[in-house]
């Protein structure tokens, strides 16, 4: 016999509402098979058995409220006659999951879940990024189905149960033709593995369901939309473009470059640079490194530089914090840095906010020039293209030089054209007559 | 340092909701995951907690049906509550063993975090003895409900950003006839994201976690 007894939920907690029994008198129950649910606080917790066996007496009511350890029931575990108080199972949690579990093989099977080794064994090999619950995996392990063909409609693009089951349900439909296993190159649609599944908001006349493919967008998606919206709409957006040279620049980065790569491990690339450049440009036009608050102006003391980086799904703005601290290697650090953990998402909060100013670098995709949408609540950003070799006149020759258009965007209710094109020459002059050291 | 991973979910439905967190919770109580805080908003709604009684939600079916307000019983604490945009809700799915094995401590933790948050906005916010809950001069700013299971917490806080508060009228707010109110209407100006961003950082150093962003504040783009 084993007394089941109100737990001690905390410090201050002295006693307890028990607000259900979850198995009647009689019933039996397993170890750690939830028995009981108590309330305190605002607080619900579902307490699970103690023991094995069948609860024999309940001895406190539905809606009555006990001290801690008052006994609530007993429940008789057949055999043994002992009886041994038995805190239940918050005060004494479950085993741990590294030690050997010398438990009867019986409860292996009354367990909701299985355990998580036995899950990650059997996962399907190349599943979808996110996490996936156990329940999905024990479907898609039983069915035979490759995850990365079932589109989730979960929160933030999970799949769930539901989504199995229509992924299901569509395969046994005769001749699914949305979800042949090869793309088919006559529908744009097609050429993504994952079958079109039915519009979860408003499903489509059959007609047009053949023609397209609707699914939520994530959530990242969503913000993006929404600052890009506000952005065009709180600020009148301006970009004016630059023809630099960056002969002189291209050559620094050929002498060091390799000693970088030998012993910091990252390449030096052009961004750092131009990263520089701005940086002295926002010190002498200290306006562009602003923001608007109100009729106010507010001019930050910190150039913080936010550095737009790509994710596969999206986009981030991590920031460099202190800019105008460090020096063409320090920014390429902190460049390497930030976008390696953007990318495999171990970005801190702290590390996307406060930037006064930032630069997109759309020449790393091949773009020549661009027009970038302002990063509210900045005032300009700097977009850089690709640096190509290009035929040039100087002193009426024609000279090889490394050219690149810089563009910056500004908020034309603070910041006027001339001095945007001041700040622009600056920065052009900067890396044009470069000078400084890079090590 | 333990690691909580930030997931800002943006708008999403009660119910999609309720299942992530049931999966969250199952993969924690496992191991599996560390702790996770979800931040959201959720449409119009109107959940029941365990203890709820019906008599505190005090527009018939028609009524809110008419209002475009779902209406859900849910297994955590606490009575009757309104979700809806404008609302910041937080989800903590915790290891209480890892933290501390102390209900009421972590039902404190949590109205501090949201009384730290509120600073930030030049709110002071403050405790009524006796009611969970955070409140600002006698009127509930925030709401608490919480479900733990294994020591592993579920459900969490709603914290009133720009929340239209006519929709309180509908019920009796977790039973209590104490007004509600919201940081617009004591005169801050920030919106849900901004007010999510304050909170996860006072998340982590209340409980002493290392904050991991899954989504993104994005910004610049090309055209």
């Amino acid at each position: 016999m084993t007394d089941v007894v109100m737990p001690q939920m905390g410090e201050s907690i002295v006693e307890g509402t028990l607000t259900k029994w979850l198995k009647k008198p009689g019933e039996h129950v397993e170890r750690d098979e939830p028995l009981f649910e108590i309330s305190t606080d605002k607080v619900d917790t579902e307490i699970p058995s103690p023991a094995a066996g069948t609860l024999s007496e309940v001895l406190v009511e539905e809606g009555n409220t006990v001290s801690i350890n008052t006994v609530v029931a007993r429940i008789e575990d057949g055999g043994n006659g002992a009886t041994r108080p038995a805190a239940a199972a918050p005060a004494a949690p479950s085993p741990k999951q590294t030690a050997p579990r010398p438990e009867p093989p019986a409860q292996e099977t009354i367990t909701p879940t299985p355990a998580p080794q036995q899950v990650e064994d059997a996962a399907p090999a190349g599943e979808p990024a996110g996490p996936l619950s156990p329940l999905v995996r024990r479907m898609a392990r039983e069915n035979n189905i490759d995850l990365n063909r079932v589109q989730g409609t979960g929160a933030g693009g999970r799949i769930t149960k539901q989504d199995v089951e229509t992924y299901l349900s569509q395969q046994s439909a005769p001749a699914p033709k949305a979800a042949a296993p090869v793309p088919q190159p006559a529908r744009a649609a097609a050429a993504t593995p994952r079958p079109a599944s039915p519009p979860p908001p408003a499903p489509l006349p059959p007609s047009v369901q053949a023609k397209a493919r609707i699914e939520p967008m994530s959530a990242m998606r969503q913000k993006i939309a929404e600052h890009m919206v506000l952005s065009k709409r709180t600020s009148p957006h301006v970009t004016t473009v630059h023809r630099v040279d960056m002969t002189k620049v291209a050559k620094m980065r050929e002498r060091h470059k390799s000693d970088v790569q030998s012993r910091y491990g990252f390449s030096l690339t052009y961004l750092p640079f131009v990263t520089r450049a701005a940086v002295v440009g926002l010190r002498q036009y200290p306006l562009l490194n602003a923001s608007i608050d109100g009729n106010n102006i507010i001019y930050h003391n910190e150039i913080n530089i936010g550095i737009a980086v790509a994710l596969e799904n999206g986009l981030i703005v991590p920031v460099i914090r202190g800019a105008d601290e460090k020096n063409v290697l320090g920014l390429q650090h902190s460049i390497v840095d930030l976008a390696t953990r953007a990318r495999s998402r171990q970005l801190k909060p702290d590390e996307v906010q406060g930037g006064t100013f930032s630069i997109t670098n759309f020449g790393s995709f091949g773009s020549v020039m661009g027009t970038p949408i302002i990063n509210q609540p900045q005032v300009a950003i700097l977009g850089v293209g690709t640096v190509d070799k290009t035929p040039v006149v100087i002193d009426d020759a024609i000279a090889i030089r490394s050219i690149s258009y810089l563009s910056v965007t500004f908020d034309h209710r603070l910041i006027d054209g001339a001095m945007a094109d001041q700040f622009m020459t600056k920065v052009k002059q900067v890396l044009e007559d470069w000078s400084e050291d890079v090590l | 340092m333990r690691s909580c991973q930030l997931r800002e979910l943006g708008r999403v439905e009660y119910a999609a909701a309720l299942e992530l967190q049931q999966e969250l919770a199952a993969e924690r109580k496992q191991g599996l995951i560390c702790d996770q805080l979800l931040l959201l908003e959720h449409p119009h709604v109107i959940t029941l907690g365990r203890n709820a009684r019906a008599e505190n939600v005090l527009a018939g079916d028609e009524i809110l049906r008419r209002a475009g307000i779902s209406f859900f019983p849910t297994d955590r604490g606490g009575d009757v509550t309104y979700h809806g945009p404008g609302q910041l809700v937080g989800y903590p799915i915790l290891d209480l063993r890892e933290w501390s094995r102390d209900v009421g401590a972590y039902v404190r933790a949590i109205e501090q975090v949201i009384i730290d948050t509120l600073a930030d906005f030049g709110i002071k916010g403050g405790r009524v003895p006796k009611l969970t809950g955070v409140w600002v001069s006698e009127q509930k700013i925030a709401a608490i409900g919480v479900h733990i299971s294994r020591w592993v917490t579920s459900h969490g806080f709603a914290l009133n950003v720009t929340t239209d508060l006519s929709y309180f009228q509908y019920i009796v707010p977790c039973g209590l006839t104490k007004p509600v109110t919201s940081m617009a209407r004591l005169g801050a100006q920030a919106s849900v994201h901004e007010v999510s961003r304050s909170l996860a950082a006072h998340f982590g150093r209340v409980f002493d976690c290392e904050m991991l962003l899954e989504t993104a504040i994005p910004a610049a783009t090309l055209e």
